[in-house]
């Protein structure tokens, strides 16, 4: 929007209209409300969507409507799914270095944070048909039956984003939430909301189906209190809220019983923030027994 | 002739339409030279050898037969790349190299698919539905375990062991190369690998998908030959591990071979599975898995079911529905979609299955044959059983790897345990019931590597496979199928 034809016969370029993303579509907010994201200079970037309770409702429909259809979709398929979501990544590096720099990154950190970006969607592809393997028991019990542990999705997740990790804190917390089936509702980073926006469209040709993945951009303080409320949602992930703001959430989250999963100082350019554990922070342990006899 | 029971004579009125894959889209070179050190080079040897078409004995190409030289060379390739580049590798992006070939095989899946059923004999159907697509999920599914493998082994530092040995077998070509190569290379390793000399052809192309993919070269060799280009492979001392599909003979020997030395082996040998049907199962189902578990890919599978236990009360109405069933089946074209049975691999087989035959009539089976005609040329037989058979009967007893079932009776729970497990293997086996009671009791008792419930003939990367007792040593697949290309350590 502050891009200038500098004069001549330059051609003008046309500015993107940075929308949020609920159902695999790309609404405004339902409240016509936005913030201004300004880059060092005070010049203004975009006009970005403040989206409201209304739009965090609709996005939690919409999870829970995608959501059985994901989780009952096959291991290898939801793994070949995220494969696909780095594909489209990596055919848009430039434009997510690109953009980052534009709110602030400098040039290598961008570099480096849309390479662990795609690295870490290939990690948690990875991971769809072994974090199973890894984490279900057969439980040697004394009576005459089979009895065994396997993961389940716990549902829908609410995921309140970091707000200095615009893209890269975004995958790494969406993507072992989704690779386990479950399905979310994302705030974007505050500050650096552009990168999420722009990951919504990479989901949107990656084969993700519409509400597996919806994406709102806001203001952490308004929002945050209907992340945490909302009775139709199964978990919370909250990232760098401390003190009375963590508080509130495990309170609220109470009302249902949310799982509550709090993480906060990660450096998620680390590769040891990369683990199985954040997949099983939102499943649930499902044990089943089965007579053994004639 | 239709019965009042028989539901499945159509009176001659209906007649299938060819429909043929076509071939104009897949490209077989005239000569097919080895792969070693990232290069197709000519062998050694100076020597090729012809394959064929087995449904039409034609010749498809010419092969180099790799010599001891040839493998020598191959060996040493492997461990220049597992010196140099591979081992080194962050293990992320091993991972990345080797979805690359998952994502390679996708895109040339239906080549892949003609190919396989050319040069094997096998309906294009099931190239197309099976080997091809699960060969590619087993490099995609391993590919993810590359950076991930501390979590396979907890407690336990893992190292790759080096160079890989690997000689598989004829019946599934590509999928137990993928079998072998994609777990190898996730745990850190390098190949040779040697292909079965009747179908060496899509080994061929995977090496150039290995090409195409990028692969540090030497990380991949593939040295075609047969038993005594696998002779020197299982020999050479710069072999650190020996993974071999194929005969409970051969396997013998390679244990044999390996003995008193330190080379890490896995074994996927014969088997004779038996399938059980109790008289509460589901009929219909159970005779589609009798069908699959015999007549899949023309009986050429180690875990065929092709000993069939049937609970006496119902057995008469199951061998008349099996019979029915068996009078549909199409032996044929492999390349035509309509094809349930296609082209025995080669004529050693063909004579190989022959001879039982006559071994059963002998031993005073009654063998019973579909009536489905079959073409002129090319290596063929029709879906067989044998009632009137004993627990001492060598089809009983023998692996014959081509479509004939052996069929028994029993009544009690027992009595269908104890003959199930009268057999050197302990492959595979099958269980058919309606009480889900009954299914745990019988995976319990049975002797063997993986049993299929209400079902037949499943196959998933992530799921382990390989034999007891003389069915062979170790397995592949899953997270189980890391184990055989890693060296477990204590963690320092």
């Amino acid at each position: 929007m502050t891009t200038k034809a500098r004069g001549g016969n330059q051609r003008v370029p046309v500015a993107k209209t940075y929308k949020i993303y609920i159902d695999g579509k790309f609404p405004r907010t339902e409240s016509g409300r936005y913030f201004v994201l300004e880059d060092n200079k005070g010049r203004v970037i975009a006009n970005v969507c403040r989206s409201s309770r209304k739009d965090f409702r609709n996005a939690t429909v919409a999870a829970r409507k995608a959501q059985p259809g994901w989780a009952g979709s096959s291991a290898y398929l939801r793994g070949q799914i995220l494969y696909r979501i780095a594909e489209m990544l990596e055919g848009r590096r430039e434009q997510f270095i690109a953009e980052l720099q534009l709110q602030g990154t400098t040039q290598r950190a961008a570099r480096t944070e849309v390479d662990a970006s795609i690295d870490r969607l290939i990690y948690f592809a990875g991971w769809a048909d072994k974090y199973q393997q890894v984490f279900s028991a057969v439980n040697p019990v004394a009576s005459s039956h089979f009895n065994f542990s396997v993961l389940e999705p716990t549902g829908v997740v609410s995921i309140i984003a970091p707000d200095d990790s615009g893209l890269l804190g975004l995958v790494s917390n969406v993507a072992p939430t989704i690779v386990g089936g479950n399905t979310c509702v994302v705030l974007a980073s505050e500050s650096m909301p552009l990168s999420a926006v722009s990951f919504a469209e990479v989901l949107h040709a990656s084969d993700v189906p519409a509400g597996v993945v919806n994406l709102l951009t806001g203001m952490r303080s308004e929002l945050t209190e209907h992340f945490a409320s909302h009775m139709d949602v199964n978990a919370i992930v909250f990232c760098d809220a401390a003190g009375s703001t963590a508080r509130t959430i495990q309170e609220l989250a109470s009302d249902n019983i949310k799982r509550v999963v709090a993480r906060g100082g990660i450096d998620w350019r680390s590769e040891a923030s990369q683990h199985p554990y954040l997949i099983r922070d939102t499943q649930e342990v499902k044990t089943t027994w089965h007579p053994i006899g004639v | 002739m239709a019965t009042p029971e028989n539901k499945l004579a159509f009176e001659g009125g209906w007649e299938y339409s060819p429909a043929p894959e076509s071939t104009d889209h897949i490209k077989v070179a005239k000569k097919y030279e080895l792969f070693i050190g990232g290069d197709f080079v000519a062998p050694q040897s100076g020597k090729y050898f012809d394959t064929i078409n087995p449904a039409t004995e034609q010749r498809l190409s010419r092969v180099a037969l790799a010599n001891a030289a040839d493998v020598d060379k191959a060996v040493k390739a492997a461990r220049k790349a597992y010196n140099g580049p591979w081992s080194r590798m962050k293990p992320a992006d091993r991972g990345k190299y080797i979805y690359r070939i998952a994502r390679i095989i996708q895109e040339r899946a239906r080549e892949f698919a003609a190919i396989e059923s050319l040069d094997g004999g096998k309906p294009i159907r099931e190239a197309r539905d099976v080997d091809v697509p699960l060969a590619a999920a087993h490099f995609f599914y391993y590919a993810g375990w590359a950076d991930k493998l501390e979590y396979a082994f907890p407690g336990r530092r893992t190292r790759p062991l080096g160079v890989a040995g690997q000689i598989i077998p004829w019946n599934f070509p590509l999928l137990m190369a993928a079998w072998k190569v994609a777990p190898a290379l996730a745990c850190g390793n390098t190949v040779v690998l040697k292909p079965a000399e009747t179908t060496p052809l899509t080994a061929m192309k995977l090496a150039e998908v290995i090409a195409d993919a990028g692969l540090p070269e030497g990380v991949v060799n593939v040295v075609t030959g047969a038993g005594d280009t696998g002779a020197h492979l299982v020999s050479h001392p710069g072999v650190d591990k020996i993974a071999f599909t194929g005969s409970t003979e051969v396997g013998r020997i390679i244990q044999r071979a390996l003995a008193g030395g330190t080379k890490k082996y896995t074994l996927e040998l014969g088997g004779k599975a038996a399938n059980i049907i109790f008289a509460d199962a589901a009929i219909d189902e159970a005779v589609e898995g009798i069908v699959n578990g015999i007549f899949f890919n023309q009986g050429h599978v180690c875990c065929a079911g092709s000993r069939l236990f049937v609970q006496e009360s119902v057995a008469e109405q199951v061998i008349r529905k099996l019979k029915d069933r068996m009078e549909t089946l199409i032996v044929g074209d492999p390349l035509d979609k309509n094809t349930d049975i296609g082209a025995i691999n080669s004529k050693a087989q063909l004579q190989k299955i022959e001879s039982y035959l006559e071994i059963g009539r002998q031993e005073g089976g009654d063998m019973y044959q579909s009536s489905c005609p079959v073409p002129d040329k090319g290596y063929w037989c029709r879906p067989t059983i044998f009632t009137g058979v004993s627990q001492s009967n060598r089809v009983v007893q023998e692996e014959i790897f081509g479509p004939v079932l052996a069929i028994q009776t029993f009544r009690t729970f027992d009595e269908a345990m104890s003959k199930a497990n009268n057999t050197p293997y302990g492959l595979s086996g099958g269980v058919w019931t309606d009480k889900g009671a009954k299914i745990f009791k019988m995976t319990q008792g049975i002797r063997a590597g993986v049993v299929w419930a209400n079902t037949f003939n499943k196959f998933d990367p992530t799921s382990p496979f390989g034999g007891y007792k003389e069915s062979g040593v170790g397995r592949e697949g899953g997270l189980h199928g890391l184990d055989a290309y890693l060296g477990l350590e204590a963690q320092s």
